[in-house]
């Protein structure tokens, strides 16, 4: 692969939370744009704070869920009408109230389907290897790291200032993330 | 901005502004940080293995080794080694698949409705009680499966195009039982999962050993928390409890179809959906209890699972129990009530036919024991608790027992009535299972963390009090 930038970007680790707001806001006003930051737990706010955009997870459920439910009531319909009549009883064979429970179940399905691997594409996971994890001190992200990226290929981006900037912010500590 | 800023007092209680509290006993123990919360938590994982945990394991290894012999044996011999005939043709193998799917509802009660309802004492019990609903539907799944006859001939259940042109009777409650349990098992595993990645990610994080860092990093897939993976995931993880909710609901009702759909005088009943639910939400508070009170003592998780756990997880037991009990109630006023010779005699029957000891131990253990749950002093007094646990356990066994073979015993033809009891091969399978839940227990909590960490560290941010210009 072709590198475009010497390094992936900065990676700057913040005391707490409330810093870590604060600061998203400051990179974001500052026209920065290819900015991620990185939590112990989900804050409130914290996507607003980095202009991201409102999940596309709810459209991909409510899809694998219509998906789900046509699949079920016509898969009955046509094997119990069309293609397999069963005569039981002189009953009807495009009975739909006795395909509910089976259509709701695959409805279901395919909606967690969705929600589980929708989420999951929308993050590009699985993704084994990420620049960020070369960062030493990275291993406190899933205890209580609060860590702000900004990404060398942000037009923006401009070493020395952009670290001088940063450092500005109140950060425990900024470090070069090495591609 | 109108948020609720939830904080602490300096005894650990969460409150709310505006609202006023009596004492309570806090979801989290007062003094922890993000640290030593997820540090007590993977430290069940990664210190020494504990002697009793061998010892556990190597009895709870033996009861799956006799589930292996039973299946090995029936699989040689057929369903006539147990003692089902004409007319019980639906004994222990149906007695403890609803056994074991109700137990399981209970888990995602409490991670799915729960979640939606803000109760947030669930957070500590709810990965636990999923591992639970993921066994339990492991144990259920495989009855209906060894009862068939053919069992090697189960997959002719799901609709698939074949040779033979065939395709499964889309009416029949036991077909849409194989989608209820079947999507049932398979949302319940994602749900688990995904709510393990995060965790995933800690154990990742804070494993020494190269090998287990392997092992936890490609199940975490990368796991990095940036707040676009947190964006999807919290809606992901959302609607993933909203439609669980419903579904779990759904899969009872479809289980107690099986029963009412059919013309059995004490099957056919309108009450069966949600007496059934019911049943499931009560025997599964049980068995999270019977869980949850020895492995807090074993490893210490007292921090974790605090006795408002404990207690609010007996009230529900409580609640549900009177549900159930009005269930009962109403089969018999709805015998009486219908002027239907069969249903009335169905009733007498259960109460002093044969098989009256069964009815009357099954309101000894569901209907009197939980009343003594009414009382604080028995709610946090875990050793009794445990034990009205057990009498509920047995009584919801006691309960499929008495539904399903008193009613099949004696039908509408004198000249079909007969007795049933288990045989020697009915017991182990039973006990089998018990076996394969447990190991799977028993492994699960040496392997994974049995508390969800992240949203642990979000009770303890409850506790930071919130700068006013945050943005909400």
């Amino acid at each position: 692969m072709k590198l475009q930038t010497p390094i992936y970007g900065l990676l700057a680790e913040f005391p707490g939370e409330h810093e870590l707001l604060v600061a998203s806001r400051a990179v974001r006003d500052a026209g920065y744009r290819k900015i991620d930051a990185y939590t112990p737990v989900p804050v409130n706010g914290l996507s607003e704070a980095l202009g991201l955009q409102k999940s596309r997870v709810p459209l991909l459920v409510l899809c694998g869920g219509m998906i789900g439910g046509a699949t079920g009531l016509l898969l009955q319909y046509w094997s119990m009408h069309i293609y397999y009549p069963l005569n039981i009883g002189g009953r009807p064979t495009d009975s739909w109230p006795a395909f509910i429970p089976a259509a709701f179940e695959l409805t279901i399905l395919f909606a967690a389907f969705a929600a589980v691997f929708g989420s999951f594409a929308l993050n590009q996971l699985p993704q084994p290897y990420h620049p960020v994890f070369n960062v030493r001190s990275f291993e406190k992200v899933s205890t209580d790291g609060w860590f702000l990226a900004i990404e060398a290929s942000d037009p923006r981006f401009d070493y020395g200032p952009t670290r001088r900037f940063l450092e500005s912010l109140g950060p425990v500590e900024v470090s070069d993330v090495d591609h | 901005m109108a948020r609720i800023t939830t904080t602490r007092d300096e005894s650990g209680f969460i409150r709310e502004p505006g609202r006023s509290y009596g004492a309570e006993v806090p979801v989290l123990a007062p003094g922890h940080t993000y640290r030593s919360v997820t540090d007590k938590i993977t430290d069940v994982v990664f210190n020494r293995t504990p002697k009793g945990w061998y010892f556990g394991l190597a009895v709870t290894l033996a009861m799956l080794m006799l589930l292996v012999t039973s299946v090995g044996y029936l699989f040689a011999r057929g369903v006539g080694i147990w003692g089902i005939n004409i007319p019980v043709s639906w004994g222990f193998d149906i007695i403890n698949f609803v056994w074991w799917i109700g137990i399981g509802h209970a888990g995602t009660l409490i991670s799915a409705i729960l979640l939606l309802l803000h109760q947030e004492w669930r957070t500590s019990i709810n990965r636990l009680s999923e591992a639970m609903t993921l066994f339990a539907v492991a144990c259920a799944g495989m009855f209906p499966i060894i009862h068939l006859g053919r069992p090697w001939l189960a997959y002719y259940l799901f609709p698939y195009p074949n040779t033979m042109g065939l395709w499964p009777q889309f009416r029949s409650p036991l077909v849409w039982d194989v989608f209820a349990v079947s999507t049932y098992g398979t949302v319940s595993l994602l749900f688990w999962y995904t709510g393990l990645v995060p965790d995933l990610a800690t154990m990742r994080d804070k494993t020494q050993n190269r090998f287990l860092r392997m092992v936890y990093g490609l199940m975490a897939l990368g796991w990095r928390g940036s707040a676009r993976h947190w964006n999807n995931y919290q809606m992901a993880y959302l609607l993933l409890a909203g439609l669980s909710t419903p579904l779990v609901v759904s899969v009872h009702s479809v289980v107690s179809f099986d029963f009412a759909v059919s013309i059995i005088p004490g099957w056919h009943s309108t009450i069966f959906p949600p007496y059934f639910v019911a049943g499931a939400i009560f025997a599964g508070f049980a068995m999270v209890l019977t869980i949850a009170i020895p492995l807090r003592a074993f490893y210490k998780l007292q921090d974790f699972i605090t006795m408002r756990h404990i207690e609010n997880m007996a009230k529900v037991t409580l609640a549900t129990g009177l549900v159930v009990a009005y269930g009962y109630l109403s089969e018999i006023f709805f015998a009486f009530y219908s002027g239907e010779y069969y249903e009335q005699y169905f009733i007498a029957n259960r109460i002093s036919g044969p098989y009256w000891w069964a009815f009357w131990a099954l309101i000894l253990c569901n209907v009197l024991a939980p009343q003594a749950l009414w009382s604080k002093r028995v709610r946090t007094n875990l050793p009794l608790l445990f034990l009205i646990m057990m009498f509920v356990n047995i009584g919801m066994w006691l309960e499929r027992f008495v539904i399903i073979v008193v009613s099949l015993h004696r039908q509408y033809l004198q000249s079909s009535w007969d007795m049933y009891a288990g045989t020697f091969w009915d017991w182990s399978t039973y006990l089998g299972t018990i076996g394969l839940f447990l190991t799977l227990m028993f492994l699960f909590i040496r392997t994974l963390p049995a508390i969800a960490i992240f949203e642990t560290r979000e009770l303890v941010h409850a506790d930071e009090t919130q700068p006013e210009d945050m943005p909400a």
